[in-house]
């Protein structure tokens, strides 16, 4: 699956792409990889303040529960309601429709340090030969 | 999946598989000074006649032909001999919790039923594969609230067993939570008035228990309410599980902490019970320990699996819901043949003469001068009534008549001194009433 070039990465294989001081936030493809098969994504309530590196929330798989790290600091505005229903959404599409909440950004400075699309692809395919090393 | 003891030679062929020399070489990642240098402090060796003499010798400090009227959470109740002969089989009896749970099939089919029973007891929709007993089960229903909430007071009835309270203390201690008491009106229920003077927006849960510990049976439903204006979680802790084949289930309740010893457990001293926590489905993420599910497999055929565990400690470490990270397997399915065995039928039946013996041995007390009732609210199989000399030089006497006396009040709640707690079960039969009933006249008409 294509990482979107106008995205943010990071290393704890979140995605964020900003909008203004709007944020959205979600888990990459690889990240859903590893997890394999979701069934239960626990979000914050509106409102809910994050904090950057912080956990907000959980997604669970078949055979984890992780934690899902805030890429930047914000309030949040909206978290994905159809993901309690369809939580597999995320396996199939997690740079879309699995998105998993937006923020309101109150501290973008961190933003800029994630990675683009090209670094983070970089970065995995990295992690993909520790693995096999 | 069995227990295997290991020869020496066998432990020799494993530690050279894996390289290393020795079981020290082994431990060697252990600091040296956490590590034991001498045997372990314990007797023997010893031959199998002496190990069989020692045995026999304990197993006769067990008292018999004592008739006992003590109840407070642990409750004697008839068992069949086919509930030990299938918990004794060695498939079940050497099992270990279910770490590679597909192969233990019967282990999660048990788990599994008793899970059901749990739930078609308690009213509730999802019940886990047990906790350590109904102490621990309570606290873990609280700790549910807290995470569910994100509130961290909690009120919690003086009329629930003092030692489930006790037992919630020590978590709270050095957790952050908040643990206040309600008081009971003269009927011996819950202080509704109070109840509704403490609740605030930060109250995560509402804990009471029914039958509570003076045996008076609450009203769910109004309290539940009072709960719910609050957004408080409304928690219903039992000790005595054999009420519901008689009773309404509390199923206004988000939570039910369950003690099962009454279900084909013996009130032995310390041990082991089996905790029961049933809940709602949406609450099921943060109830702790783990759910066997129903499923098929890639044939079509029923099986049975872990549904839920990727909660527990093993899994998730420092982040998992909860500390209790193993089962009472063995117990629950003691739990689930006992249940299965009595039947609808049968459960209701023993309810039943728990009823009505009970309200048999009040009516004797009463005959007896200077004994009256404590509290008026309707009971189960226990009730309160208060004499008119200390419960403990009564129950000395008692003894003398090889009868267990009831429980003196006064140490767990200081207001109730001269106060006892009276248990009469199915067990105990109308004659051995009459005794217990003269035997009390004759220790209150004693000089002192």
């Amino acid at each position: 699956m294509a990482y979107p070039k106008t995205y943010r990465y990071s290393k704890e294989h979140e995605w964020i792409e900003v909008m203004g001081d709007v944020a959205t936030i979600g888990i990459t493809d690889y990240a859903q990889h590893e997890l394999g098969d979701v069934v239960f994504v626990e979000l914050p309530k509106l409102g809910a303040k994050i904090e950057t590196g912080k956990s907000f929330g959980t997604v669970e798989s078949v055979k984890a529960v992780s934690e899902i790290y805030a890429p930047a600091a914000g309030e949040v505005i909206e978290a994905n309601a159809e993901l309690q229903n369809t939580p597999e959404k995320i396996n199939t599409d997690p740079h879309g429709s699995a998105w998993l909440i937006k923020v309101r950004l109150t501290n973008s400075t961190g933003i800029s340090d994630l990675m683009d699309a090209a670094a983070y692809e970089a970065y995995i395919a990295d992690k993909g030969k520790e693995a096999s090393a | 999946m069995r227990y295997l003891p290991k020869s020496p030679a066998e432990r020799q062929e494993m530690l050279a598989a894996i390289g290393a020399k020795s079981i020290n070489e082994l431990f060697s990642s252990i600091p040296e000074r956490y590590r034991l240098r001498e045997p372990l402090k314990i007797p023997g060796p010893y031959s199998e006649a002496e190990v069989i003499q020692y045995f026999s010798d304990r197993a006769a400090e067990n008292s018999a032909g004592y008739t006992s009227f003590l109840g407070a959470g642990v409750y004697n109740h008839l068992r069949s001999v086919v509930t030990d002969a299938i918990i004794q089989r060695g498939e079940f009896l050497t099992s270990y919790t279910p770490y590679q749970a597909e192969i233990a099939q019967g282990t999660l089919q048990a788990i599994f039923e008793f899970q059901t029973l749990m739930c078609q007891l308690t009213g509730q929709e999802v019940a886990n594969a047990s906790m350590y007993d109904g102490s621990t089960a309570t606290t873990e229903a609280v700790l549910m609230a807290e995470r569910l909430t994100g509130r961290q007071r909690v009120l919690v009835a003086r009329s629930v067993h003092p030692e489930y309270r006790e037992v919630l203390r020590t978590y709270a201690k050095n957790s952050g939570l908040r643990v206040e008491e309600i008081p009971f009106t003269a009927s011996g229920t819950v202080d509704a008035k109070a109840l509704q003077g403490a609740l605030k927006d930060d109250v995560a849960a509402v804990v009471v228990q029914s039958p509570n510990f003076f045996g008076v049976i609450e009203s769910h439903a109004p309290l539940a309410e009072t709960a719910h204006a609050a957004d408080a979680m409304f928690v219903v802790a039992i000790t005595e599980g054999v009420s519901l084949g008689l009773l309404r289930p509390p199923a206004e309740a988000d939570i039910v902490a369950m003690e099962g010893q009454s279900f084909g457990l013996a009130p032995s001293y310390g041990g082991p019970f089996a905790g029961v926590i049933a809940s709602r489905d949406k609450f099921v993420r943060q109830m702790p320990g783990r759910l066997s599910g129903q499923t098929t497999d890639s044939e079509g055929r029923r099986g049975f699996v872990l549904t839920l565990a990727t909660r527990e400690q093993h899994i998730r470490r420092e982040k998992a819901t909860s500390n209790i990270c193993t089962n009472q397997a063995l117990c629950a399915l003691a739990a689930t043949v006992h249940l299965t065995l009595l039947g609808k039928e049968g459960l209701r039946e023993m309810a039943e003469q728990n009823f009505s013996k009970a309200r048999f041995a009040l009516a004797e007390l009463l005959k007896i001068p200077g004994i009256r009732r404590s509290f008026d609210a309707p009971f189960f199989n226990e009730f309160t009534v208060e004499l008119p000399r200390s419960v403990k030089m009564v129950n000395a006497q008692l003894l003398r008549e090889r009868i267990i006396g009831p429980l003196a009040l006064g140490t767990p709640y200081p207001e109730l001194t001269k106060h006892a707690l009276v248990c009469v079960t199915e067990t105990t039969p109308r004659a051995e009433i009459e005794r217990f009933a003269g035997a009390l006249k004759r220790a209150l008409e004693q000089p002192i």
